[in-house]
């Protein structure tokens, strides 16, 4: 499968995310800067990377989410084409409006930087396939804008949908209902906060984010 | 024609700077302080012929998010 990974000023995950894309998908994916307007052809799998684009001037995600390349994924997202927002990526998707709410600062006010342990709720969608239901796996964030805020009625929503992809354990951010990654309505689009691509080998110190890869290969592939 | 657009957070929103900067307030020993919520000021200067439109386009478009923020056009 051709991935594109979209590059902006200041995506620091950008490597990361292509490692373990190449490395599940065996094929590199084209690193396509935000100045462009088109995908590269047969591109079947777009990903934006964690990192603080356009040093989270405005808002987290804010300037990025108007680059020329947007209307782009825009469009391939709503031709239903598996969309992985990580982290910045996440808080990019909600200023685009491909996914709701938006992520604001750490309750805390503190920058968090550590492995967690969250729950999968949700193993029938296109990124959760290879997990199970209520499974428990652990994966590192790092992140200072992560508290995940939505209505009421957008989380009941997303709760009903069962478009909670991922939940912390815990609260670590004060995200609403301990929040850490949502698909869209398509379930084609996925955001969280906590960082797969850091958890693919064993030198990582667990592999529970390799699944995540291994499954959108499967059922996009 | 110089404008002022203030961006607020909504009602409802937490304001997680806001409390602290509350806190601060409080050990400097400025007592009755009930409540901080911290926004954000624009300072436009935007061609004359500019419309009421396009001012709040740009608001609506990039310079608040209208999901958590409210905004206030001032001209000056």
């Amino acid at each position: 499968m051709k991935s594109a990974v979209i590059v902006f000023p200041g995506s620091n995950c950008d490597r990361d995310i292509a490692v373990a894309l190449e490395k599940v998908t065996g094929t590199k994916p084209a690193m396509v800067w935000h100045g462009e307007t088109a995908l590269p052809d047969g591109t079947g799998l777009i990903a934006l990377p964690g990192g603080f684009s356009y040093g989270d001037y405005l808002r987290c995600g804010a300037i990025a989410a108007r680059s020329p390349i947007i209307p782009a994924v825009v469009d391939a997202a709503g031709r239903g084409m598996p969309v992985i927002g990580i982290c910045n990526g996440f808080q990019v998707l909600t200023e685009i409006g491909l996914l709701p709410g938006a992520l604001m600062r750490n309750a805390a006010l503190n920058f968090v930087c550590r492995d967690v342990p969250m729950t999968v709720e949700n193993s029938q969608s296109l990124f959760t396939s290879r997990y199970s239901a209520g499974e428990s796996i652990t994966i590192p964030v790092a992140h200072h804008d992560g508290n995940y805020f939505a209505e009421t009625s957008v989380l009941d929503r997303l709760e009903g949908e069962g478009r909670v992809a991922f939940r912390y354990s815990g609260n670590i951010n004060g995200s609403a209902r301990n929040i850490a990654g949502i698909l869209n309505e398509q379930g084609n689009v996925l955001g969280m906060m906590p960082h797969p691509e850091r958890r693919i080998e064993a030198a990582h110190g667990g592999e529970d984010g390799h699944r995540l890869f291994e499954g959108l290969l499967e059922m996009a592939g | 024609m110089k404008l002022r657009i203030v961006v607020t957070l909504k009602n409802g929103v937490l304001d997680p700077q806001g409390k602290a900067i509350e806190h601060a307030l409080g050990s400097l020993g400025f007592d009755g302080v009930n409540d901080v919520r911290a926004g954000k000021i624009f300072e436009l200067d935007v061609a004359d012929d500019t419309s009421d439109e396009a001012i709040d386009e740009m608001c609506r478009k990039l310079l608040a998010n209208t999901v958590i923020e409210n905004y206030r056009i001032e001209r000056q």
